[in-house]
């Protein structure tokens, strides 16, 4: 059993597409997030949102009123018949209104009850305001991403990630709860931070200070660091942008270069190829070498140069199937809903359309996160519309 | 199963009956066994000790604790493996193939995140593994998956980023794409990974039936720009058009202003969302400043009109500003707002960090005490716990050799000296 909220909704989501019957429960009119653009034909209304069509897959849809007592009488019933209760309401809301977890365990003490909050059910801090934004300002991943020239300001990247983070730490706390339960016989409390979930997402960011008290610095389009380092993204001959990747640098990579500057008459033009075939002939290069030892800084160096001159003279797409099918690990920067138009995902069956009875067509959605063998993902059905599933869900409860 | 006492007693009980025989590496991997080893469960790293571990580029690569070095020291290795227990195992050899089959009868879980067919040369693909042990759970991880023309590419955590569409959706406008200064997606990509071997454990708990997963790294980031999708697909609107991305700003939700604004001080900044007009309101009280109570800026639409002009009145505003103070004031307005912060402020002066035990010390045998990512959940019965820093190169040899597949000392120090763990 759902709460509607903005930021365990994918929580939702991921369990939902997963199999779980997940009842959402909503008050009265709809969830304030039936007002979130983009909007089918940009006209706004509660059924037309397309971030509800995303993040309400597969769940069915309930109108409760937590304000009334006929509400909550009808909020225990639900909960009685749940395995997990999810919600992201303020943190004192629902203890106030007497149906907290603390009020409603002892009914069914293998209950696992997850909440979803800014700073946690206890923190200091947990009645502080938060939006995506601020989360990922205070929590660190702002400050690591942006451009070289740091009069632009650091940026949050977008897609409302601080909500999926902590979504994907709440369905796995959720699930630890549940297989413990199976061992254990009893559910328990899972409280969340979303301020902790950005916290302890950052990678180089957290690490680097950890082990040795370096503060890194972001870079445009590449892994911030306390030392500059060298561009890694770079446009391509149709003005698309690439990434020449990380570190290529085993011999047969090295030789891979080699040639393929040899087969587009570059071999001249790069100035730094005798440092490709020197590195060839030291037996290629680890990746802890970087920055520590000078020849190997030398050649790493030779081999972005030699891919940011490739992949100048060819589009970006000739670049990544070019530079791949020659063992070289390289990206194409590409729009999100470009990936599903991509020969490879659609190989693979990642878009998945479904009938959208509000259009009277087939609307095509993201797919799978990963592909389940004995047990499929699938989307089961579309959002569900404001009180859909009252009658049915709710009527047997009475 | 049950786990067997030793160095693999875990601390915490919710997971302490499963046990994973653990091919993963760097982040995208490394990072779904390290959340179920927080919770308990008998992690088994397998390393190959001719490359010593080196597969897994972190292995001995930088941060570096005290400065000192070697296959022991990395500190990004440590990091993603606390609580891990290690062994060599040379998979080249009749007898280390032999023994990682005794290991996989004996382990609830494969998971790996090589390059898509390695597993399969060594002859470990699901299908083998699952003769061994009907009910496994075996869950693959790699930039592209299994299977489609891409799969034989490999990828690194930027990589991924770049095909997925996060990168393309972090930016300025009239800017290259921003991306990720960090492998975001590494983070993601573990976060999805264990929700596989969780969800396939519940199906097995329900079932008795084991599965193999085949998760693509790529496929997972593409699930993560949702609505943009839609409104390509739905309203036929591609997001590779004039003016986006503009990630600093949000119309979905639409609010305004939403941006990060320069703060005093070198390189400082302050972010600030107004969710809806009350908030405008009470940021407009905080400017006290004339132009902020015009009546152009009280509604929504009027705002997202000039926007880009209310940007700079609002930075010339924040500019003076200290970024922490200023954070403060607006929240106790009921303003969302935070200074964007380091590491140093998110990690040491914050109190919701220090009450939430977000960053524990682990001790680990050569590096000593290191500090490390906690985890953001705490359960209120089974909690997570981190004590044991990753394991050195064959750390825990004698115990998983020994103990849990009875090899006896004699035989361990002939497979040792055959080059086999």
């Amino acid at each position: 059993m759902e709460l509607a909220s903005e930021h365990a909704a994918f929580a939702g989501k991921l369990l939902a597409d997963l199999g779980a019957d997940v009842v959402l429960v909503e008050p009265p009119g709809g969830h304030r997030s039936r007002a979130y653009a983009p909007f089918v034909d940009d006209i706004a209304g509660p059924e037309r949102s397309l971030w509800w069509w995303h993040y309400q897959t597969s769940k069915r849809g309930v109108v409760v009123d937590l304000e009334q007592r006929d509400g909550r009488a009808a909020f225990r019933r639900l909960v009685a018949t749940a395995d997990i209760v999810l919600e992201g309401e303020p943190p004192a809301r629902l203890g106030g209104l007497g149906v907290d977890h603390d009020d409603l365990c002892a009914v069914d003490p293998r209950l696992v009850w997850v909440s979803v909050t800014p700073f946690g059910r206890t923190s200091t801090r947990r009645d502080e305001p938060m939006t995506d934004l601020t989360l990922l300002a205070g929590a660190g991943p702002v400050n690591l991403c942006g451009y070289d020239d740091h009069a632009l300001p650091p940026v949050r990247g977008g897609g409302n990630q601080g909500w999926h983070i902590a979504s994907l730490w709440a369905a796995n706390a959720a699930l630890v709860a549940v297989l413990e339960r199976e061992v254990g016989g009893q559910g328990q409390h899972v409280d969340v931070s979303m301020h902790a979930a950005a916290n302890v997402t950052t990678e180089v960011g957290s690490y680097e200070y950890l082990v040795s008290g370096v503060e890194v610095h972001r870079q445009t389009g590449r892994h911030a660091n306390d030392e500059p380092t060298t561009q890694s993204q770079h446009r391509a001959a149709d003005g698309r942008y690439v990434h020449i990747g990380f570190t290529q640098g085993t011999p047969a990579q090295l030789q891979a270069i080699i040639a393929w500057l040899e087969e587009l008459g570059l071999r001249d033009e790069h100035a730094e190829t005798f440092w490709l075939d020197f590195g060839l002939e030291r037996g290629g290069l680890h990746f802890s070498e970087l920055g520590q030892d000078v020849e190997a800084t030398a050649v790493f160096g030779a081999v972005r140069e030699a891919l940011e001159l490739i992949g100048s003279r060819l589009p970006a797409r000739e670049f990544f199937l070019g530079a791949s099918e020659r063992g070289l690990s390289v990206g194409m920067i590409v729009a999100p809903d470009e990936v599903l138009a991509d020969e490879h995902f659609v190989a693979r069956g990642f878009p998945v359309t479904i009938h959208q009875p509000e259009l009277g067509r087939a609307v095509t959605y993201p797919g799978a996160p990963f592909t389940m063998h004995a047990s499929p993902w699938r989307i089961a059905g579309v959002a569900p519309h404001v009180g859909e599933h009252d009658t049915s869900v709710l009527g047997p409860l009475e | 199963m049950a786990t067997t006492e030793g160095p693999g007693t875990p601390h915490s009980g919710a997971l302490a009956h499963l046990r994973i025989c653990d091919f993963t590496g760097v982040l995208a991997g490394a990072g779904a066994t390290r959340m179920l080893a927080a919770f308990g469960a008998q992690v088994i790293r397998v390393e190959d000790p001719v490359r010593e571990g080196r597969w897994d580029i972190l292995r001995g690569s930088r941060p570096f604790k005290d400065d000192r070095r070697g296959v022991n020291f990395g500190g990004a290795f440590n990091h993603h493996n606390v609580e891990k227990l290690g062994i060599t195992l040379n998979l080249r050899t009749e007898r280390g193939r032999g023994i990682l089959r005794e290991l996989v009868a004996v382990s609830d879980v494969v998971t790996e995140n090589f390059a898509a067919g390695v597993m399969a040369r060594l002859g470990f693909a699901y299908e083998d593994l699952a003769r061994i042990r009907p009910d496994l759970v075996y869950v693959s991880n790699c930039g592209f998956g299994h299977s489609g023309p891409y799969s034989p590419y490999k990828t690194w955590g930027p990589v991924v980023q770049a095909m997925c569409g996060l990168t393309f959706a972090s930016g300025l406008r009239d800017q290259p794409p921003a991306g990720w200064g960090y492998a975001y997606m590494d983070h993601q990509g573990a976060n999805f990974m264990a929700l596989a071997v969780l969800a396939a454990l519940v199906h097995r708990g329900r079932t008795g039936e084991g599965q193999w997963v085949d998760m693509a790294c790529t496929e997972a980031g593409a699930t993560l720009c949702g609505p943009e999708v839609l409104d390509a697909t739905v309203n036929g609107r591609p997001m590779r058009r004039p003016g986006v991305p503009d990630s600093n700003r949000s119309r979905s939700p639409v609010m305004v202003p939403h941006g990060v604004y320069p703060a005093a001080g070198d390189d400082r900044w302050l972010a600030i969302a107004c969710r809806d007009d009350r908030d405008w309101a009470a940021l407009a009280r905080a400017i006290a400043e004339p132009w902020a109570h015009e009546a152009r800026w009280a509604g929504c639409d009027g705002r997202i009109t000039a926007e880009d002009a209310l940007d700079g009145l609002v930075s010339a505003w924040t500019r003076t500003r200290d970024a922490f103070a200023t954070a403060e004031a607006l929240r106790v307005e009921g303003v969302p707002a935070a200074a964007v912060a380091r590491a140093e402020d998110r990690i040491d002066h914050d109190v919701a960090t220090r009450e939430w035990g977000l960053f524990p010390t682990v001790t680990h045998a050569a590096m000593g005490r290191v500090r490390v990512d906690g985890l953001p959940v705490h359960l209120s019965r089974t909690d997570w716990s981190l004590e044991r820093g990753a394991p050195c190169l064959g750390e825990h040899n004698d115990f998983v050799y020994g103990t849990l597949l009875g090899i006896d000392a004699d035989e361990r120090a002939a497979l040792h000296e055959a080059g086999v763990i």
